[in-house]
């Protein structure tokens, strides 16, 4: 009786074993087939990331070089880790009159964390996340960029 | 613990394992005292990677606080998220719109099953086994795929808002999630083929690291440790929020205690997570994903609490509220650190080399203990 159970139990741990060997095996063997792996630095030009992937802050630009920013702030003020600072400057209208404009848009890269509060909390759409996510440099200072480009301004029509 | 260190008898030995250990999955810091290869004593030592998260929060404002928590569990990063902004909602009694119902609890029951995953694959490690942690990564890559087309980020997404989601889900969302649930249904019998029957993981798991009812109570565990012990403890169904009362699913309980019973638990857990995310996905209403709220949040004077069920137990979030547009005090409660606490309790009397295997089904995540 005791001989019985005991063969029993070996009996069931090598099949166990047996059981969890044929599965590693299928895959042994079917690794064309399963393998998900990506190869990645080789596969930069292929490689898409998905559309809301957010990798840095960007201010997009149009043709004539005019940008959304009235430098409101208010990304500035929702941005948990003080990544946004804006300096802001009086610029003369045709009329005359003096307005407020952006001089520059100091966007640190080092602070972020990508929380996206800043695309949500901007009232003219003129920052978005940009997909690119390869932001290693060799030097610190590089990562504090100015986002506005040089000579740009306010698009017509922007409140 | 200078005190308890020169205590010990001749002849005992004590060795710290961590700050940097592959066992401890972070920087948990463990003063262990061995009489030959039993371990007699455990004393976890906190704060090598203490953030002060609570303190953080003091200076941040209602809408920006919800990002920091992410950081403190960062495998259930979205339901710490939910439970932070279902405080801020509960606070200033903000209906949510309920296809953001919908999704956040879909959002939260997907975070279940990537932590639940990632747990699975690192805790056969710990044990001596590699292959299901690439397995377990697999499928976990498809969920991390889903939230990155979605909320736009892999593991620290802060997708939730007060007042509902930040923005609405991707137009594949549906599809991808219909396939990963019939992948994930007939690639997670490999997890029992591989894992569960092999006989030397059953011989370390079962009747080792017993934790009994009572004592689960007493050090305040939760999540599937405790129900691993036979308590009832899942917010999900004790206190319902969101939609949670509509759903049928079950709370997966045991008796057992040991190592066994909280890895079954564990996995019984994904097949309900599953059952859940089938229920919603084919009825996501159409309407709002966020109710209107003021553009600065401040929250009436008062004490506020919600407590929440992540993957690792109850999250609670108290917070301390003068009247002004940041808190005046934040206190989290995560699970992990309650669960650590019974660690010593479960691990006397057993092999150094069964404490790894306990710690591996407690499934410890160092920075929501430390936060």
């Amino acid at each position: 009786m005791f001989l019985k159970e005991y063969i029993k139990d070996v009996w069931g741990a090598i099949s166990s074993l047996l059981k969890g060997m044929k599965l590693t095996g299928y895959y042994f063997m079917h690794h064309n087939k399963e393998a998900i792996t990506e190869q990645y630095p080789d596969n930069r030009k292929t490689l898409k990331m998905a559309d809301r992937f957010r990798g840095e802050v960007v201010m997009p630009h149009d043709e004539n070089n005019e940008h959304a920013c009235t430098g409101c702030t208010a990304c500035e003020l929702a941005c948990p880790n003080g990544t946004i600072k804006i300096i802001t400057k009086m610029e003369p209208t045709p009329e005359g009159k003096k307005k407020k404009a952006i001089d520059t848009f100091v966007y640190r890269l080092e602070l972020c964390t990508m929380c996206n509060l800043c695309v949500e909390a901007c009232p003219t759409g003129a920052i978005k996340m940009d997909q690119t996510f390869e932001h290693s440099v060799f030097d610190r200072r590089l990562l504090t960029k100015k986002l506005n480009k040089p000579d740009s301004k306010v698009r017509e029509g922007v409140e | 613990m200078f005190e308890e260190v020169a205590s010990t008898e001749q002849g005992d030995l004590v060795i710290n394992i961590g700050p940097q250990h592959p066992a401890t999955h972070g920087v948990l810091h463990l003063v262990i005292t061995l009489n030959g290869e039993t371990v007699k004593k455990v004393e976890p030592h906190l704060g090598y990677i203490h953030r002060s998260i609570e303190k953080m929060c003091e200076s941040l404002s209602y809408r920006q606080f919800i990002y920091v928590t992410s950081r403190m569990d960062y495998l259930s990063s979205h339901i710490n998220n939910h439970g932070c902004a279902m405080l801020v909602e509960k606070a200033l009694q903000i209906e949510i719109p309920s296809r953001a119902q919908y999704i956040r609890v879909i959002m939260d029951e997907l975070t279940r099953l990537a932590s639940h995953q990632l747990w699975w694959g690192a805790m056969a490690m710990d044990i001596g086994a590699l292959t299901p942690f690439f397995l377990a990564f697999r499928e976990r890559e498809m969920i991390t795929d889903i939230m990155e087309e979605t909320c736009g980020a892999r593991l620290t997404m802060n997708y939730m808002v007060p007042g509902g989601i930040m923005y609405d889900i991707h137009p594949d969302f549906c599809k991808k999630v219909k396939e990963f649930i019939k992948h994930f249904r007939s690639k997670i019998d490999e997890y029992d083929e591989l894992l569960t029957g092999n006989i030397i993981f059953q011989n370390r798991m079962k009747g080792i690291g017993i934790l009994s009812k009572e004592d689960a109570i007493s050090y305040g565990c939760s999540g599937p440790t405790a129900r691993a012990s036979g308590v009832s403890c899942d917010v999900r169904k004790i206190y319902p929020y969101e939609i949670y009362d509509q759903l049928k699913f079950d709370e997966v309980l045991a008796t057992e205690g040991d190592s066994f019973a909280r890895y079954q638990v564990r996995l019984v857990e994904m097949h309900q997570s599953m059952n859940i995310i089938e229920q919603l996905i084919d009825n996501i209403p159409e309407g709002e994903i966020q109710a209107k709220t003021k553009a600065v949040l401040k929250l009436p004077k008062g004490e506020f609490y919600t407590r929440i069920e992540t993957a690792r137990g109850e999250f609670g979030i108290y917070v301390v509220s003068e009247g002004g547009t940041t808190p005046y005090r934040i206190k989290f409660r995560s699970p992990g650190f309650s669960n650590l606490s019974a660690l010593d309790h479960i691990v006397r009397g057993h092999k150094i080399g069964d404490m790894v295997a306990i710690m591996g089904t407690l499934d410890l995540v160092i920075p929501d203990i430390d936060r």
